[in-house]
């Protein structure tokens, strides 16, 4: 009989470690973001076959619209145009904003003088200040910049702000009590400690930079990407217009991937695979 | 049967023969609250030292101040002789919730107070591998906190405060965020430890199981405001098995003496 038992439970063993493997292969990621994409576009191909409007294109023409203009180089020229500014400001918006985010978390006075400052920016509709760009800095790579910098700039900070003001407090003790100095508090301690909200406020800024320059380029100037989704529509060339949207989301989308991929790399190492 | 050496008020502010930290006239009031009133204690130097007490009654206050963390109101404190009032390098603290960094290994944390000092990257490591070793981790070195059990994460951050060399060791409540198993087995690796490095131990806790179990001279305060109200020096033979001890009569009645001492101070 205890044999017998035995037998049961290692047959209970083995069923269930299949059944885990099966629910594993669905549990990897690459397979279930796989499976959503696929599961989107079949979505897309059939809303454009009904179709919702004379205006969407259905999933394969816009792909088709897409790979034609990588051929003729409209759309890489346009992304050489777009991604000037853009990755400009968002470069400038992460450091001024961790800078200035850090600073008003660890310093009083900073805090009292700017964080009001970003509390109102982040709550007002920052696209309607583009125009007073245009009419200061007029249509050029400046005006586009600062476009960027807007709106990505007040998330960072708020973010960076209060992971650095709810740093924990122990660790500081800690640093303390082993003499660290200052600066080693700052850089050991409450940047590492912090980067997991900083990162998400980035991610925002990020996506926010790429609304930025798309308005700025759709409201401002006619070049780049928001000149060929105008273009495109002006023609009714919906399947480009959509190829060229798709690829804006899906560019934006890869560079907070890649973000996601620098904070867990570089910042929290402890956080890769778990 | 040799009895315990219990002082009492008259004779217990007669120096000791070689005090590492002498704590004089300490207050500490907290908002309102006399959290110490005029402590003064002499820690003497290779022993370990329990800070015993019911909650509320500053031992954990003392310790930080001894440790630099936390400024009294009056009084000083003087370690080897030289008065303290910050952090320094003859102490090192080990926390009650570890303090350990999330994002580092264990051979960084343990590593943590030499790389803040600045020390080369590869003989610091080579100094943290040896602790690690020491308090029982060997093979943990690239794991993360996250990974290890409470036990396991306390051994890390007693590795750090050992790797620092400093002279006293200054533990606030290490034990009370480990589980009873973990506890007792790190007790006994304590007592083995503690032969091996000649460092002089303050140790704060509310258990008097523990402070009897370990400590060569227990100093118990009285809540509301922190005083001293005695000392005691259990003298229980620590060599050899130390599951001996938790039966030796003797640590039973001094268990059980200071537990008729302290009662009257729990509501």
């Amino acid at each position: 009989m205890a044999a017998g038992t035995e037998v049961d439970r290692a047959a209970g063993v083995a069923s269930l470690s299949r059944s885990a493997q099966a629910g594993r292969l669905f549990e990897k990621p690459v397979v279930l973001r796989l499976l959503s994409i696929g599961l989107f576009a079949a979505a897309w191909q059939i809303a454009g076959l009904i179709p919702v409007s004379f205006a969407f294109p259905t999933f394969s023409s816009t792909m088709a619209a897409f790979v034609r203009m990588m051929a003729d180089g409209s759309l890489p020229a346009a992304y050489v145009s777009t991604l000037q500014p853009l990755v400009l400001g968002v470069v400038l918006a992460t450091f001024a904003g961790v800078g200035i985010g850090t600073l008003c978390g660890l310093w009083r006075p900073g805090e009292w003088l700017l964080i009001p400052v970003f509390i109102v920016l982040q709550a007002a509709p920052v696209a309607a200040f583009i125009p007073l760009v245009t009419f200061i800095y007029g249509i050029g790579m400046t005006a586009k910049t600062l476009a960027v910098i807007i709106l990505a700039l007040p998330v960072i900070v708020l973010n960076t702000y209060k992971a650095v003001r709810n740093v924990n407090g122990s660790l500081l003790v800690m640093s303390r009590s082993f003499m660290g100095t200052r600066w080693q508090e700052v850089f050991k301690i409450v940047l590492p400690d912090a980067s997991p909200v900083i990162f998400a406020g980035l991610r925002l800024g990020v996506a926010a930079g790429f609304v930025g320059v798309v308005l700025a380029e759709l409201l401002i100037t006619p070049t780049g990407i928001g000149d060929l989704i105008t273009f495109a529509r002006s023609r009714a060339d919906y399947a480009g217009m959509y190829a060229t949207i798709a690829s804006v989301i899906a560019l934006s989308t890869v560079t907070l991937v890649a973000l996601q991929w620098i904070e867990v790399r570089v910042f929290r190492p402890e956080k890769r695979g778990g | 049967m040799r009895a315990a050496v219990v002082r009492n008020e008259a004779v217990m502010n007669e120096p000791a023969a070689d005090a590492i930290v002498e704590v004089r006239g300490i207050s500490k009031t907290y908002g309102g609250v006399e959290a110490l009133r005029d402590v003064d204690l002499d820690f003497p130097r290779g022993k370990l030292t329990s800070l015993l007490g019911p909650s509320g009654c500053g031992k954990t206050t003392l310790l930080k101040i001894i440790a630099g963390l936390i400024d009294a109101d009056r009084g000083t404190v003087a370690v080897n002789g030289k008065k303290v009032s910050a952090p320094g390098p003859e102490r090192a603290f080990v926390f009650q919730d570890f303090a350990l960094l999330p994002w580092a290994t264990v051979l960084r944390n343990v590593a943590f107070g030499l790389e803040l000092r600045g020390t080369a990257k590869e003989e610091r490591e080579a100094i943290a591998r040896r602790y690690v070793a020491d308090v029982g981790l060997a093979g943990f070195e690239d794991k993360y906190p996250h990974e290890l059990s409470g036990g396991m994460r306390q051994r890390v951050g007693l590795a750090r405060a050992l790797c620092v060399d400093a002279d006293v060791l200054l533990l606030d409540e290490p034990f009370s965020a480990v589980d009873e198993q973990n506890r007792r087995k790190f007790q006994e690796d304590l007592i083995r430890l503690r032969t091996n490095q000649n460092k002089t131990f303050i140790f704060v806790t509310h258990s008097i199981e523990e402070a009897v179990y370990i400590s060569d001279r227990i100093v118990l305060l009285s809540p509301r405001p922190g005083r001293v109200s005695r000392i005691i020096e259990p003298d229980i033979d620590r060599s050899g098995d130390p599951d001996r001890i938790h039966r030796d009569k003797h640590y039973l009645d001094t268990v059980e003496e200071i537990w008729q001492g302290l009662k009257q101070y729990v509501e």
